[in-house]
Formats: structure tokens, sequence, C-alpha cells
């Protein structure tokens, strides 16, 4: 199983487990009219951001899209504040200025998530623009969704990334519909990494439930850009459990379609492989599971308990 | 005191502060060493900082800000071109909604240290898409400051300050300001944001312009001069923040104000100077505030059409006396 040692297997799973709990924690508060605003869950995702973040350094940078949690939970956010972020809470990575769809954590690399669909592609290669420019070998991950490779930043940003031959790994988490749009309805391409060819960088498609599969993809992708190689554009084929936000029952999908996604879900399938190839027992899958719900327990516990921000830190922070 | 234009003041200012830090460095359409920038400004730095510190783009204006945005976080301080003040339309969404508002979503976690230069301005027959005043679109967005230096003096000190700075800065400049000539000491100085100047003393009636205008404005007190009237000019020089204290300084003394702006009228910088005064210095006022701004129409193109929108000293004369 690509070598890798039995603690980052671990590691990996830990991530993978932290990400879907929260989810579900999430979920739940929001029914309980405890999230303000929208949630958009990244639920049957988690193998992407898990296997392309195990792949960086600390000191790496990534950039995030409206659909976050996962990335910064991946990435190595502290699970408390994230969720006090997404409560609104002054104790939040944003003191409740954020919120769900905006959340960053600067002293990990975490460059934010960007709410306008698209808008963290040219963010990200400004940060890697930057890496170039002060001679370090960090790297720099941008997630985004099929939808966004539509917009004008995807094709200005990845022309200037390979003119410039900058450390940028793009990664497309493409789960088939930007909220209600299938697809095929506004492309006419099947793969998105086939668009790499017209800005002449190599662009790989890779299953994005398979967590291993991703991070082999990514691991090439990382040691390329660390060498000073330019950018690549990898493509994850994969699916969002739920609707796009949580208003969103997302009846436009066929059944069918759904039964087979949920049958390929990314949890399920890398326990198995864990198990199957020896590395874990299932009992010691279970205890890694319940440590990861005391912890999530603890920050829901962290979060509910701090108090909102007074009303006038509005003002703040608006120039520094 | 040497004379330079405000072009040579904005590269000196440029030149100056990448030799300090060799965190600035620029980007922008055909700013290298082919061009050296459409209006020039550019002009020399390639060969001095190299092509990697004076890095010539692709013609993506959204990508350039995004780049910009995206180095200013991660420790550097870009100063990013945009050849036309009307291109930062395509640029808005990286302007308005990142990098303005970048420190304040994440909670004041970092600052975003870059500087956007573009030129406005109208008058030389190229029509609407390369002749628009569109500063007061920035001024609305809190989290950017806006510059509008008039003089080869400010350029320098302020684009200074806009570097040093750690808040993203929309920089206006003029078109027909570039080849305008000034005193510009030889000894290092910076102009803090927020402070306006008096650029003329007078005690019958307080002129407010910016950019181009100034120039309209100090021509226009020098006939009233002759005829009697007394003119204070007073240039904000930066938009945010406006220092209203040195606008209502002046009302008091001359108890009559005409703002003159190139930009169209309805929601543009002198609708906000006029609410200001209007706000916070209505008593002192010995009659209604004028102002003297573009008709709501986009620039034409033909000579007489677009002279006819542009306010002139003749329209800026006319208010002055509509007020004594
Ligand atoms: C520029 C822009 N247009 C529209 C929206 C509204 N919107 C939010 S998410 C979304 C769909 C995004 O789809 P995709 O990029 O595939 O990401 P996914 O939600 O599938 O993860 C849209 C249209 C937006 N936030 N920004």
């Amino acid at each position: 199983m690509l070598n890798l040692p039995k603690n980052k297997l671990t590691q990996m799973l830990r991530k993978i487990l932290e990400i879907r709990l929260f989810e579900e924690k999430v979920f739940e508060l929001y029914a309980q009219n405890l999230v303000p605003g929208t949630i958009h869950l990244y639920a049957g995702e988690e193998a992407v951001a898990v296997g392309v973040c195990s792949n960086l350094r600390k000191d790496d940078y990534i950039t995030s899209t409206h659909r976050g949690h996962g990335h910064c939970i991946a990435k190595g956010a502290d699970l408390k504040r994230t969720m006090a972020e997404i409560l609104g809470k002054k104790t939040g990575y944003c003191k409740g200025k954020g919120g769900s769809m905006h959340i960053a954590d600067f002293s990990i690399g975490m460059l934010g998530a960007t709410a306008v669909v698209g808008a963290g592609i040219p963010i990200a290669v400004g940060a890697g623009l930057s890496i170039k420019l002060r001679r370090t070998d960090q790297v720099v991950v941008c997630f985004f969704g099929e939808g966004a490779s539509n917009q004008g930043t995807f094709h200005e940003g990845i022309n200037m990334a390979s003119i410039w031959k900058l450390p940028v790994i793009f990664v497309c988490e493409n789960n088939l519909y930007a909220m209600g749009t299938r697809q095929s309805i506004v492309m006419n391409i099947e793969n998105i990494a086939d668009r790499a060819i017209a800005y002449g960088i190599s662009g790989v498609v890779v299953d994005g439930n398979d967590v291993l599969a991703v991070y082999e993809v990514a691991e090439k992708a990382v040691e390329r850009a660390r060498k000073g190689e330019g950018p690549v554009l990898i493509e994850c084929k994969t699916y969002r459990h739920k609707g796009h936000s949580r208003v969103d029952p997302a009846r436009y999908r066929p059944k069918e379609e759904v039964a087979e996604w949920l049958a390929k879900d990314p949890i399920k399938r890398f326990k198995e492989k864990l198990i199957h190839t020896k590395v874990l027992s299932e009992a010691e899958i279970q205890h890694i599971e319940k440590e990861v719900s005391v912890e999530i327990e603890e920050a829901v516990k962290f979060a509910i308990e701090s108090p909102f921000p007074m009303p006038e830190e509005a003002l703040e922070d608006v120039y520094a | 005191m040497r004379k330079i234009t405000y072009k040579e003041a904005l590269r000196e200012a440029l030149r100056e502060e990448m030799r300090r830090d060799t965190t600035v460095f620029l980007l922008g359409e055909d700013i290298g060493k082919y061009w050296g920038g459409a209006f020039k400004v550019t002009e020399g730095l390639a060969e001095e900082f190299g092509d990697e510190r004076v890095r010539d783009t692709p013609i993506s204006e959204n990508a350039i800000v995004g780049t910009a945005v995206g180095a200013a976080i991660t420790g550097m301080r870009p100063v990013a071109e945009i050849m036309f003040g009307d291109l930062t339309a395509l640029a808005m969404d990286q302007i308005a909604n990142q990098a303005a508002k970048i420190r304040y979503m994440f909670g004041g976690q970092i600052s975003c240290p870059l500087v956007i230069r573009t030129p406005f301005g109208a008058g030389v027959n190229i029509a609407s898409h390369h002749s628009q005043s569109l500063e007061a679109w920035f001024m609305h967005v809190p989290g950017l400051h806006v510059a509008v230096p008039s003089t080869p003096y400010d350029a320098k000190g302020l684009l200074k300050s806009a570097i040093r700075g750690n808040n993203p800065v929309f920089f206006c400049e003029h078109k027909l300001l570039y080849p305008i000539q000034g005193e510009v000491p030889e000894e290092e100085y910076t102009i803090p944001f927020g402070v306006a100047d008096v650029k003329k003393e007078g005690t019958d009636v307080t002129i407010v312009a910016t950019l181009y205008m100034v120039h309209k404005a100090l021509k226009a007190a020098e006939i009233l001069e002759a005829e009697g009237i007394s003119v204070e000019v007073v240039d904000p020089r930066t938009l945010t923040p406006l220092d209203k204290q040195a606008i209502i300084k002046s009302v008091k003394k001359t108890g009559r104000i005409v703002i003159v702006s190139e930009d169209c009228k309805t929601a543009g910088v002198s609708a906000e100077i006029a609410a200001v005064v209007a706000e916070e210095a209505l008593d002192y006022l010995d009659a209604p505030i004028i102002r003297v701004a573009e008709p709501d129409t986009p620039i034409p193109f033909s000579p007489p059409l677009e002279q006819y929108v542009i306010p002139d000293e003749k329209a800026i004369i006319k208010a002055v006396k509509e007020v004594v």
C-alpha cells in the first residue's frame, strides 16, 4: 500500500474521520439552530483534502472555497476554533467575522476560504509567486470545484502559474454538480484535467474517493513543484453526500447515481483496505473513532460555551 | 528646488522603495523593459531590478490583482499597475471582495499590503473605455485606502507611504498629470494618508478639488483673484481616509464651498464631500454648497463633445460667482 508507514496511514484515517464526524456534528448543530447562515458540507469528499494535505508541511499553503471545513481540518486547523467560527463566536479563527465560508488560519498556511467561486485561484498563484520571489521551497495547493473552472480566474490563474513555473498544485474537486447544475449542461468536456493542455501543463484524473490514489498523485505533484518544475492540475472525481448547502434536498440527482456513489464512500473504502492489508484491526479503528468523537464533542462544547463577540467589535480589523 | 514631472516622481518613489525593501515588486501589463508601462511610469526599472521584480503579466486584470493579493498575504509588497483605470472593472472582485476584505473577514489575522496604481481621467480623445474617473467606486469599499495625488511632490510622497503601509491602497493617477512638472526635493520624504494640503490660501470661498481638477481650480482662482475674489484651494490628497477637518476648517474661514471633481456627479466624490460639509459644518455656510462635476454621461470621443463634459475653469468660476 504505497509503502506508507503505519503511523502515517493511521494519521490519515484520523483526519478523514475528523472531517466526517465534524461535518455530522455541524449538521446536527444546524438543525438545532446553533449555526447562523448556511453550511456547505464536505461529507463524501474527504479523501481529496486528506490525500492532498497529507503531503504538505506546516509552512506550505492552501487556499479554499465555500466548502472549506475539510480543507481546514486536513491542513491541521484546530477543531475548537473552527467550530467556534462556524457558530459565530469570538473564539473562532476570525473572531466571528468570517463564518463557515471564510475560515483561515495563517499560522498553518491556510490562506483562507473565499465564497466567491474561483476567487481563490489567482490568490494561490500569488502565494506561489511570493514563494518563488522569496526563494523558499514551499508549495501552494489551490482547491476549487469543477464549477469554478468556468470562471476567468481559473484560466487567467493557471496560465500565469504555467508561464512563471510557480509551485502551485491546482486541485479540482469534481463532484459533478455546481449547486444544481450538472457538469454536462455547462461543459462539453468530461475531464476538467483536459483543460491543462491549453496552458502547457499536465493534467491528471484521479479517483477522488480513494485517499491513497489521491495521496500518490499529489505526492508527485508536490515533489515536482518543490523542485521548481511548475504547476499541475489534478482532477479528483468525487461526490458530495448531501445537497449543495444545508437547505438543498438535491432532488436533481438520480437515486441510482446517489446509491452508486454512497457505495463508493471514501471512508468505508479506506477502512476496508486498512483491515484487509492488516495495517489496522477493526478494534483499533473503533478506538480511533472513539477518540475522534471525544475530540469533536470537546470542540462543540468549547464553541457553544464561547461568548459571542461584542457588537462594537464589528468595527475592528477594517484597516491594519 | 529641482523640478521633475509627475511621472518621474512616481518612478522615483518606485525605484527608491524597491532599493530599500526587496519584498517590493511590480507587476502589470507591459510594464517591463520592452515598453516601460503604457504611460512609461516604470520605464528603466526592469533594467535596474530585472524582469523578476518588474514583471510583465498576461492581459488578465483579475489575476493581476489576485496574484498581488496572494503575494501580499504571504510576505511580499506588490505594486500592481492596471493599464487604464476603466479596466479595474475586470479586477473588481479581487479589489473589492478580496483585497479589501481579507483582513476583516479573517478577523485581523493578516494584513494585505498591496498597491494598485492606475490612471483615470479624460481629455485625450480616447472615449469612454479609457477616460473615466471612477475614484468613487473605491471610496465606497471599506478596507481600501484611495489616494489622489495632484502634483509630483504629492505623487512621490503618497506612493512611498502607500508601499510602506499595511493596507491595500488604490492609487489614482491622471493621464494629463504625467507630464506636469513640479518641485520635488532630492531628500527622502513621505506624505501620510488623511492629510489634506491647502494648495492656495484665500478668504472668500473654499474650492475642494482633486487630481487634475486641482490645476484647473488654481487657474480659476488666479482669474478670480484678479477680480477681487480670494479663493482657498484645498486638495484632500487621499479620499479614504478623508481629511474632513481640513475641509471644515477652510469652510469655517470662508463660509462658502465649491467642490470640483472630474467624475460624474451622481454619487460621486463631490457628493461625499458635500455630505460631510452638510453634516458637520452646515452652520458655518453662508451660501449653498455647489458641485462642479461631469454630467452623468459616458465620456464621448469627439473633441467638442469631450470638452463639453469635462469641468473647466469657466464652470469653476461660474460656480464661485454663484456663492460669493
Ligand atoms: C462568482 C460566484 N458566482 C456564484 C456564486 C454562488 N455559488 C456558490 S457555490 C456555487 C457552485 C459552485 O460549484 P463548484 O465550483 O463546482 O463547487 P462545489 O459547490 O461543487 O464544491 C455557486 C454558483 C458564488 N458564490 N460566486
